[in-house]
């Protein structure tokens, strides 16, 4: 039997990596390159937006080709193009999403605009096909949110932090502790190495939202940090990262559990850049042993951070869905999903 | 030769699509605030009323800077992208050197800025030679008040297009008689010009690094480069 082999070529630059992406029916990666400017914004201890749009045109055409040239790929085999159109940044989204519509046009190839967000959860679908309903923890450097997923490209917020990200406050609190942006590594190594001896405060943790609020322990980590130096004394460090990482923990931990409670799912999905720390992944597979019957899909710790494969994943369901886009498609840096219906 | 010209570098987005120096079709826009969301619909519409495929073109010209960094970005990913992945020639043109060629007089000096903020320009001094612009003072990003010396000590009659309110009544007072002005849309983009200069021009050998000219550095790399002279810049970016 002959069965069309769906090509879709996907691309992804809403912050600091440009990544073209070849995925074969939304299941199979043919290549993913993925080219990362950290150590350019590391000269800044954060992320420039000109500077990151600068080099995203740097970078976009060899992108292209390299993804092609690896899949083994032409462009007449291709389905359909597919690109983030947000959230992120509006400079850096606009040359993947140029690039997208510019290939599209150029081969008559339909238009596929994707959520970032929505690539970050579908990056699980490496692991196995998602099953519904679904709930899925995203967890990233500009976002901390619960989104239900009860069906193919329906997505739902049922709760989001109200300040930062818990990326973010790794990033903030890394900076006091010396350490450069991206901090989530080194902060989860040294984490592994301390106790949690300082007993910050676990934000919303009693309330019955399921949002989320990092910005109170943020800043009862710095205060703990500027008072020591007032009075001369030093902190070990490692149980500074064990203290904090383990409040985050906790918070996303309680109400990821408590919304699993609320809304009965087969999947839990757990995606996004924050989803490589060691300590969440931990410390979810322990609790989720309290709910038998559901999956726990945990996002590939190589597509945890930006990049097109997961972006190819997620527009597949659109393909099917016949969810397209047009020419006149825009970046859309506050693109967010829908909340949930109470 | 088929072309696609097309320039989004500031306000006014212009298109042309163009059989040798025969225009097929073209549209200028000066009203829109979104490039990033009308550039593919007017290219694809122009193409269509030339009957054109994409695949028909043999070359695509843009407008490489200086200009808005943002509009710049739109015009070259559009171009870059289109060359690459068709395989067809890649050519940039000055921003001000296509408004420069809006002037056909032999000869005739035209100088051309954009506002560059805080009583800064970018700009670029042309001589009109054989109907193209050939460049006098270099296109530069520099303090209107150490330009306008330099324009005067050309100490001949030019025609000063481009984003002029800032600077009209001190062109006046320093260049007198020598001043030459014409009615506002000569200093307007055209996407013909452009493309009319970008057939005469050799394509870029390499589309993969081709970028904008900014002709400035952001803030936050001016101050690194500063501090640290002699560090190479080569390594920023990685595949991983």
């Amino acid at each position: 039997m002959n069965v069309e082999r769906n090509l879709i070529l996907a691309f992804e630059s809403s912050c600091d990596e440009t990544s073209v992406a070849v995925i074969e029916n939304g299941e199979k990666i043919l290549s993913n390159i993925v080219a990362t400017q950290i150590k350019s914004h590391q000269r800044f201890g954060g992320v420039v937006p000109e500077v990151a749009s600068r080099h995203h045109i740097e970078q976009i055409t060899d992108c292209i080709d390299l993804a092609m040239s690896e899949a083994a790929v032409s462009y007449e085999d291709l389905s359909a193009v597919a690109v983030t159109y947000g959230p992120g940044l509006v400079g850096a989204l606009l040359i993947g999403v140029t690039a997208a519509k510019t290939v599209a046009y150029a081969h008559d190839l339909p238009l596929i605009p994707v959520n970032h967000m929505a690539g970050h959860i579908y990056a699980a679908r490496y692991v196995k096909p998602i099953e519904f309903p679904a709930l899925a923890l995203l967890v990233s450097g500009g976002h901390t949110e619960l989104v239900y997923l009860a069906g193919p490209g329906q997505f739902e917020i049922i709760g989001e932090t109200r300040d930062d990200a818990a990326g973010e406050a790794y990033d903030k609190i890394g900076r006091v502790l010396g350490i450069n942006y991206p901090a989530g590594p080194e902060v989860d190594r040294l984490a592994h190495l301390g106790q949690d001896t300082f007993h910050f405060p676990r934000a919303m943790d009693d309330s019955k939202s399921f949002d989320f609020s990092f910005s109170g322990l943020k800043s009862a980590f710095i205060n703990t940090v500027h008072h020591a130096d007032q009075i001369g004394e030093t902190l070990k460090r490692e149980d500074l990262a064990a203290s904090f990482q383990q409040a985050v923990v906790d918070v996303l931990a309680d109400k990821t559990m408590r919304a699993l409670d609320a809304y009965p799912v087969k999947q839990l999905i757990l995606a996004g850049g924050v989803a490589a720390n060691h300590g969440l992944r931990e410390r979810l597979d322990s609790e989720l042993t309290a709910f038998s019957d559901v999956e726990f899909l945990k996002a590939p710790l190589k597509l945890c951070g930006d990049n097109a494969a997961m972006i190819g994943a997620a527009a597949y369901v659109s393909y099917q869905l016949k969810q397209f886009g047009d020419m006149s498609l825009n970046a859309d840096p506050s693109l967010e999903f829908d909340w949930i219906a109470s | 030769m088929k072309v696609l010209a097309l320039d989004t570098s500031n306000q006014t987005l212009s298109v042309a699509v163009m059989s040798d120096d025969q225009v097929l079709a073209t549209t200028t826009v000066t009203t829109t605030r979104k490039h990033g969301a009308h550039l593919l619909p007017i290219i694809k519409e122009s193409m269509q009323i030339a009957k054109l495929k994409p695949a028909d073109l043999d070359r695509v010209v843009v407008a490489d800077g200086p200009g808005s960094y943002t509009g710049l970005r739109i015009g070259v990913t559009t171009a870059k992208t289109l060359a690459d992945t068709l395989s067809i020639e890649l050519v940039g043109v000055s921003s001000l050197g296509a408004i420069a060629a809006n002037i056909m007089a032999e000869n005739q000096l035209v100088a051309v800025m954009f506002d560059g903020r805080n009583d800064n320009v970018f700009a670029g001094v042309y001589r009109i030679q054989n109907g193209m612009p050939v460049s006098v003072i270099e296109d530069q990003h520099i303090p209107f008040e150490k330009l306008l010396p330099q324009i005067k000590a050309l100490a001949e009659p030019v025609v000063v297009l481009g984003d002029l309110d800032a600077f009209k009544e001190r062109l006046k007072t320093a260049l007198e008689a020598n001043l030459i002005q014409y009615p506002i849309e000569l200093s307007l983009p055209s996407a013909v010009q452009l493309g009319r200069l970008g057939q005469r021009q050799a394509p870029v050998s390499d589309v993969t690094s081709f970028v904008p000219r900014y002709l400035r550095l952001t803030k936050a790399e001016a101050d690194w480069q500063k501090q640290h002279p002699k560090e190479d810049s080569s390594h920023y970016v990685e595949k991983v």
